[in-house]
């Protein structure tokens, strides 16, 4: 009897534990499981005949996605795959979101996607693209990409959506009534981190900057932050160590880090080049943040508010990838677009400019909070995700950053602090 | 032996005994549990193991049966309103999150989030009938007295679908506010109130002509309009009072059902979503998300009365009709 009782509770346990485990591994099998599902259900449909609705097409909008082939370069860390296809299904997702609205309203949508190889000309490609009278452009390109984009005088008669660059000169002496800049700038992203560092109360940063042009600017973003919340900079090096780290890290952080007096270790270390060996290697035991441990973000695999996880799951069922910052702002530009085409209820490229950044834009981005586009430079205004690798930690704007026109406002440089000039 | 008896006779009675008074289920979304509340003794009598991710909760007519969107495991649970025991499931699309019944209890109306579908299921066969393809992240879901329009709104496409119950098929689309979230006909079915979550606004449509005929905005003094996120929309029977829950804003706006004004604000917990009444009408539930309580609210004065812990994220809740 006893026997049998305990045969059972042992049955028992080994079904529910097996029960947790499928649970906790649900994700790429539980998609697959959804994908297939999907496409039984596809068939199903059609078996039955059953029809969609579909008005009649009465708009047509072609929107162009241009990215551009890199050389990679040599990273330290080899946990994560370098992805060729950035922004490829974060724009699909957008498009198939803007075409199921657009098939209640007669408005279609096509989406061409153009990668620019190494050995081609990105002026000379662009302008045959402006010459068959493409008008909407998502751009996944960089700071000097874009500048040199702004030299071709055809220019100004489309739209541009910025889905990579962070660089605040975009933003600022650089704008062009034109480009909309999706990504947080670097400003925003440093704001967003010291409102939450400020909050902790950890006011006393060490600075380290990487060796790239891109590491120096987002730490000059980190420097008038701390400035403008009145946070102190005890200490400020430059990383320049050549050697590869992976193995001599254990000796090199200690020295490097000796000291000094300071709460946090702040870095700008935009590649990886060696921001993620200073954690548990510093001489005292201080948390890491900036562009690796705590590091401010558009996106993260970590969101799940908001509706987030939704987004998380057709991304990945779509791609069986996570979604990276990139995808998050092409599929943001496409529904921008979309979203505006909609409400406009035409395409044309000053009217749609018109609205984007006027005050009735609003666009749902899983965020929380509508986002929108300040009317002085184009950039989004969205809440800023600080997330380590694995959980998310806050959210900002913090509690208690008031604004008169919007919260989120109080992140990066405010109108009267813009040097744009439309 | 005999003690061991009485105890098992002691807990039947306490159960059956339980099942005449009011109660209201709860599905907590992070525990994947139903808290079970005794709404005359305000109290949790019981809380519930139930499938992954529990989010929209119904019962049927008759008040025997709840319905649980299990959105996590693809499909909705059917489980005893008395005992609470899992009956059977009920095939859905991936990741179901609210849904109607028909007024005879035969037919289930899903909104699958994942898949822009709004799944309709047989209740007596337990299948799939029909997909009836909608807009982007499909959620609200409204049907008229008749059972014949259902509305549903979905949160990426922002409209509202206007779909007829026999056919099947969609007769009109209506443009509405960013992120609507849940469509609640009127008890006249003259009018079809849609709440948008990051528009911030209510529209009242009315289903006849499918126009937009009021648009109704909060504005609360010391809290930001950002955080004002309308979701769960009820109506009085006696067409008075209609209540909002504004989710972050941790305020149900209170309307004035004729005219579209705002009459009161009350504060319950923070980030309150949905609403249900008790079958008189006399007090109505809130789930607060964010505080993890229930607020209770007498109707009458416009008061909220108390607050009682539930579970993790407390998304739906259902009051029994008898």
């Amino acid at each position: 009897m006893r026997a049998k009782v305990f045969l059972i509770i042992s049955i028992f346990i080994s079904f529910s534990l097996s029960f947790v485990i499928e649970a906790r591994e649900l994700s790429i099998q539980q998609l697959e499981e959804r994908k297939k599902a999907d496409k039984e259900r596809k068939k199903e449909r059609e078996k039955r005949g059953a029809k969609e609705f579909q008005k009649e097409v009465t708009l047509t909008t072609d929107i162009i996605f241009i990215s551009k082939e890199r050389e990679t370069p040599p990273v330290l860390s080899n946990l994560d795959p370098i992805l060729e296809d950035e922004g490829f299904y974060g724009v699909k997702l957008a498009i198939e979101d803007n075409l199921t609205t657009g098939r209640f309203l007669g408005h279609d949508y096509k989406v061409e996607f153009h990668r620019i190889l190494l050995e081609e000309n990105l002026e000379i490609e662009f302008k045959k693209l402006l010459k068959q009278g493409k008008k909407i452009f998502v751009v996944d390109l960089n700071e000097d990409e874009l500048l040199s984009l702004m030299k071709i005088p055809e220019i100004d008669d489309v739209l541009i959506f910025n889905v990579r660059a962070k660089n605040d000169s975009l933003r600022n002496e650089n704008c062009r009534k034109n480009f909309f800049h999706i990504p947080p700038s670097y400003s925003i992203l440093s704001d967003a981190l010291t409102q939450y560092l400020v909050k902790k109360k950890w006011k006393k940063w060490f600075l380290v900057t990487g060796p790239d042009k891109n590491d120096q600017i987002y730490s000059d973003a980190l420097k008038s932050s701390a400035k403008k919340f009145n946070v102190k900079i005890k200490e400020e090096k430059i990383w320049n160590f050549t050697a590869d780290l992976r193995r001599t890290a254990g000796k090199e952080v200690p020295i490097f880090t000796k000291g000094s007096k300071y709460d946090v270790l702040v870095v700008a270390d935009e590649d990886g080049e060696f921001g993620e060996y200073l954690a548990y290697r510093t001489w005292d035991p201080r948390p890491i943040v900036g562009t690796q441990g705590l590091k401010p973000n558009s996106w993260h695999r970590t969101h799940e508010q908001w509706g987030a996880t939704q987004m998380q799951n057709r991304f990945r069922r779509e791609s069986g990838r996570w979604m990276t910052e990139v995808d998050y702002h092409s599929w943001t530009a496409v529904r921008a677009i979309g979203e505006t085409i909609t409400r406009i209820q035409v395409n044309d490229v000053d009217e749609m400019r018109k609205y984007l950044l006027g005050e009735k834009f609003g666009l749902g981005a899983y965020k929380g909070v509508k986002v929108s586009f300040r009317s002085w430079n184009g950039q989004l205004r969205q809440p800023i995700l600080l997330a380590a690798p694995r959980s998310m930690v806050s959210v900002s704007p913090q509690e208690g950053y008031i604004h008169p026109v919007s919260e989120l406002d109080t992140l990066g440089k405010d109108q009267p602090e813009s040097t744009c000039k439309f | 032996m005999i003690k061991f008896f009485y105890i098992i006779v002691a807990c039947f009675t306490f159960i059956s005994s339980s099942v005449h008074a009011n109660l209201a289920y709860i599905t907590n979304e992070k525990d994947n549990t139903v808290s079970v509340i005794d709404i005359k003794k305000k109290k949790v009598i019981k809380t519930v193991k139930v499938g992954q991710r529990p989010r929209g909760i119904i019962m049927s007519k008759d008040g025997k049966l709840v319905l649980i969107c299990a959105s996590d495991d693809d499909r909705v649970e059917v489980r005893d309103a008395e005992t609470m025991k899992l009956k059977y499931h009920l095939p859905s699309g991936p990741d179901p999150e609210l849904f109607i019944l028909s007024p005879d209890d035969s037919t289930l109306y899903i909104a699958n989030e994942d898949d822009a579908m709004v799944t309709v299921v047989d209740m007596n066969d337990k299948m799939i009938i029909d997909d009836i393809p909608v807009g982007v992240e499909p959620e609200g879901m409204g049907l008229t007295n008749n059972g014949k329009i259902l509305v549903n709104t979905s949160e990426t496409t922002n409209m509202a679908h206007f779909i007829n119950a026999e056919t099947l098929e969609i007769v009109e689309n209506v443009l509405v506010d960013a992120r609507p979230r849940v469509a609640m006909f009127t008890p006249n079915d003259k009018e079809v109130w849609v709440s948008a979550e990051i528009g911030g606004t209510v529209k009242v449509i009315n289903p006849n002509s499918k126009e937009v005929t009021h648009t109704i905005g909060f504005e609360i003094p010391g809290v930001n309009e950002e955080s004002i996120q309308p979701v769960g929309v009820r109506h009085t029977k006696d067409g008075k009072y209609t209540f909002v829950a504004l989710g972050p804003a941790n305020r149900i706006a209170v309307v004035d059902q004729k005219t579209k004004k705002v009459i009161k604000y009350l504060l319950v917990g923070q980030r309150v979503w949905q609403l249900a009444f008790t079958p008189d009408q006399k007090t109505l539930l809130s789930t607060n998300g964010v505080s993890n309580d229930v607020s209770f609210i007498n109707v009458d004065k416009l008061k909220v009365e108390k607050s009682i812990k539930v579970g993790r994220f407390p998304w739906g809740v259902v009051i029994s009709p008898q």
